[in-house]
C-alpha cells in the first residue's frame, strides 16, 4: 500500500483534533473523580447537552423568543453553554449526587448513568439521530489555512489550539494556583482541608459544575465539525472511558497527554488499516492493562 | 424457615409451569430469559461486589454464536444453547483476566470498553449479518426429536408449549446452578470478598482466582440466557450486544434487590413488563428507564425483595425483644 507523506500528516492532524476533545473530556472526568470519587457516566450527555445549546441558541432560540432574526452566535455560545450546562451540573450535585458521598462509590456511577439515558432520551425524541449540522461557524474561521505542507481547515486549526489552551489553562489553575492547590489538598484529605476553614462542599460542587462545564465547552467546539446528534455522547462517554484507564486518573497533564496522543494514534490507524480505526483505543487499552494495569500514568491502589 | 422457603419455590414452580395459559406465552418467555440474565449478572455484582457494565457482550455474543450455529450447521437447539453458554464462558475468561486485578470503578469502565469492542466486532464481521443481524433462526427438534416450533391450539389460542417448557427447563437449571453457587463454600467466600477483600486475602483465599470463578460463571449463564433468547425470538441483533443492554440488566438487579436470590427475578419482570407497556412511547421508554435508575439509586437501593427482606428482618428482632 502506497502511504503519501501527505495523507499521514492529515490524519494525523485530525486524529489530534479528536485526541483533543478526548483530552478535555477525561481531564473533566479525572478532576470530578479527584474530589467526588464518583466517575461521571453523564460526561458524554453534557458534551451532548454542550453541542444542543449552541445548536438551539442559533436556531430555535430566536423564533422562540419572538425575533426570529436573532441568532446566538459561536461566540457568545462558547461562553454560555458551559456556564448553562455547569449551572445544571450544579444543580445536579447539590439535589443528588451529595446524598450519595456516604454510600459505595458504584451509585454515583449508576445515577449518573441514568441522568445520561434521561438527557439522551429526551433529545432522542426531538431531535435527528443522524444528526443536525450547526451553521453558525463565524465567517473568519471558515475556509482553509496553507499550513506549508497541507491545506488545512480553518476552524479545525482553531478548535485544536483552543482545546489545547484551555487544557493548559486548567493544569496550570490547579498545578500552580492557590485555588489548584486547595483542589489538590481536597483530593488528598478533605477532612482535614475542611478543619483549615476551607469550604470543602462549596468546593466540591463547584468542582463537579466546573468539570461538567468543560465537557460542554468541548461540545461547543464540536459542534460545526460533527453534526449535533443525541448519540454523539454515549459514543464518545465508553472511548473517553477507555482513554482514561490507559492513563489512569493520577494526574492532570498525562490524562492529556494520553488524550492527545491516542487521538493521534486513531488517526494514524485510519490510514494504515482503516477498518480497526473504531477499536484501536480498545486495543490499546487492552495491551496496557496487561502491562501496567494501573494505567500509564496512574496510582497503584 | 427452610418450611417456607419450600413451600414458595413449590409455589413459584407450578406457577411457572401454568404461566403460558395465563399470559401469552412468548412474553413469559422473555421474561424468564431475561430473568435468568439477571441473576447471572447478580451473582457477580450482588454476591462478588464487582459492577460489570459489559454483560451484554456474554448476552449478545452467545445470541450470535447460537443463532449462527443453529441456522447454519444444523445443530439441535439444546447443543446450540449449550455452545453459546461455553463460548460466553470463554469470553468471560478472556474479560475476567483482564478485569479482575482492578476494582470499582475501573473495573465498570473496562467490562463496557471491551463489550464495546464485541459490539464493533458484531458490526463488522460477515457472519453476524451487521446492522440486520441474525434473522430466521430456526426452533429447531430438541434432541432431534420434539419440534420446538410446533403451536399448540386450545381454547383457540395459540400456545408454542413444546418451547416454552424448553426455555424453563433451561431457566429452572441456570437458577439452581446460581442459587447453589451462591448457598455453597465458594458463595460465602464470594459475600467475604464483597464485604472485606484485603480480609479474604489474608485469611488465604486465593481471591483473585475466586472472582475469576465467579465471572466465569456468571458470563455462562448471561451466554445461556442470550443463547435461549435468540431462539425464542429467532433472532440475534446488535441491539443485544450494546451497552443499553448491559445498562437494562443492571436496572433489573438493582430495582429487585442487589445481592438476593429472587430481586433479578422480580426487578426483570418490572422492566421487561414496563418496556412492554411503554413501547408506544418510542424513545421516551429510555426516559423512563434513566428516570427509575434515579430514583432507585437515591430513594431505593434496596430494592423490592430487599426491602421485604429488611421488614422481615426488623420484624424479627422486634419480635424477640
Amino acid at each position: 500500500m502506497h502511504l503519501s507523506y501527505q495523507m499521514v500528516l492529515a490524519q494525523l492532524m485530525l486524529g489530534l483534533n479528536n485526541g483533543a476533545f478526548y483530552a478535555i473530556l477525561s481531564l473533566g472526568l479525572a478532576v470530578i473523580f479527584g474530589l467526588l470519587n464518583i466517575i461521571n457516566f453523564a460526561h458524554g450527555a453534557f458534551y451532548m447537552l454542550g453541542a444542543f445549546v449552541a445548536l438551539i441558541g442559533y436556531t430555535k432560540l430566536g423564533p422562540l423568543l419572538g425575533m426570529p432574526d436573532f441568532h446566538m452566535n459561536y461566540w457568545a455560545a462558547l461562553l454560555i453553554s458551559p456556564l448553562v450546562v455547569g449551572l445544571l451540573g450544579v444543580l445536579i450535585e447539590k439535589t443528588m449526587l451529595k446524598r450519595l458521598y456516604k454510600v459505595d462509590h458504584l451509585y454515583g456511577l449508576l445515577l449518573t448513568f441514568g441522568l445520561a439515558l434521561i438527557l439522551q432520551g429526551i433529545f432522542t425524541n426531538y431531535f435527528n439521530v443522524s444528526g443536525t449540522s450547526y451553521n453558525g461557524k463565524p465567517e473568519i474561521l471558515r475556509g482553509v489555512v496553507n499550513l506549508k505542507f497541507m491545506m488545512f481547515p480553518t476552524y479545525r486549526l482553531w478548535s485544536i489550539g483552543l482545546s489545547l489552551g484551555v487544557c493548559f489553562v486548567t493544569w496550570f489553575a490547579i498545578e500552580r494556583t492557590k485555588l489548584g492547590s486547595y483542589l489538590r489538598a481536597g483530593t488528598e484529605n478533605p477532612g482535614l482541608v475542611q478543619a483549615f476553614g476551607v469550604n470543602v462542599p462549596l468546593m466540591i460542587t463547584l468542582t463537579y459544575g466546573f468539570g461538567v462545564g468543560l465537557a460542554a465547552f468541548a461540545g461547543v467546539v464540536a459542534a460545526p465539525i460533527y453534526s449535533v446528534s443525541p448519540i454523539m455522547g454515549s459514543e464518545m462517554i465508553i472511548t473517553v472511558f477507555a482513554v482514561v484507564v490507559i492513563g489512569g486518573m493520577g494526574s492532570i497533564m498525562g490524562s492529556i497527554w494520553t488524550g492527545l496522543s491516542l487521538g493521534m494514534l486513531e488517526g494514524l490507524t485510519k490510514v494504515i488499516y482503516p477498518p480497526a480505526a473504531n477499536t484501536v483505543i480498545f486495543f490499546m487499552m487492552i495491551l496496557v492493562l496487561l502491562i501496567k494495569p494501573a494505567g500509564l500514568f496512574g496510582k497503584e491502589q | 424457615m427452610t418450611s417456607v422457603n419450600r413451600k414458595l419455590w413449590t409455589a413459584l414452580f407450578l406457577l411457572g409451569m401454568v404461566a403460558p395459559f395465563l399470559l401469552y406465552p412468548v412474553f413469559v418467555m422473555q421474561l424468564l430469559c431475561f430473568a435468568l440474565f439477571a441473576c447471572a449478572f447478580n451473582l457477580l455484582t450482588g454476591y462478588t461486589g464487582l459492577l460489570s457494565f459489559g454483560h451484554a457482550a456474554f448476552f449478545g455474543g452467545a445470541a450470535y454464536i447460537t443463532g449462527y450455529l443453529v441456522k447454519n450447521t444444523g445443530l439441535t437447539p439444546e447443543l446450540g444453547v449449550l455452545v453459546g453458554t461455553l463460548a460466553a464462558g470463554m469470553m468471560g475468561y478472556i474479560f475476567g483476566i483482564l478485569t479482575i486485578r482492578r476494582q470499582g470503578i475501573y473495573f465498570a469502565m473496562i467490562t463496557l470498553a471491551l463489550a464495546q469492542v464485541v459490539f464493533f466486532i458484531a458490526l463488522k464481521s460477515p457472519f453476524t449479518g451487521g446492522e440486520d443481524g441474525l434473522q430466521d433462526i430456526p426452533r429447531g427438534m430438541f434432541l432431534g426429536l420434539i419440534d420446538l416450533g410446533h403451536t399448540y391450539h386450545i381454547a383457540g389460542k395459540p400456545l408454542e408449549l413444546n418451547l416454552y417448557y424448553f426455555v424453563f427447563a433451561v431457566f429452572c437449571l441456570g437458577f439452581w446452578i446460581i442459587h447453589r453457587a451462591i448457598h455453597s463454600p465458594f458463595g460465602q467466600v464470594l459475600k467475604a470478598i464483597r464485604e472485606n477483600e484485603p480480609r479474604a486475602i489474608s485469611l488465604g483465599y486465593k481471591v483473585e482466582r475466586l472472582k475469576l470463578l465467579a465471572f466465569v460463571l456468571s458470563a455462562s449463564l448471561a451466554g445461556t440466557a442470550g443463547a435461549t433468547k435468540s431462539i425464542v425470538f429467532q433472532l440475534a441483533s446488535l441491539t443485544d450486544v450494546s451497552w443499553h443492554i448491559s445498562g437494562e440488566v443492571i436496572l433489573m438487579t438493582l430495582l429487585g434487590g442487589l445481592g438476593t436470590v429472587l430481586g433479578p427475578v422480580v426487578g426483570a419482570f418490572t422492566v421487561v413488563t414496563l418496556q412492554s407497556e411503554l413501547s408506544a412511547l418510542g424513545s421516551w421508554v429510555m426516559v423512563v428507564i434513566g428516570a427509575t435508575f434515579v430514583v432507585c439509586v437515591l430513594a431505593f437501593r434496596r430494592g423490592f425483595v430487599g426491602e421485604v427482606l429488611e421488614k422481615i428482618r426488623i420484624r424479627a428482632i422486634k419480635h424477640n425483644e
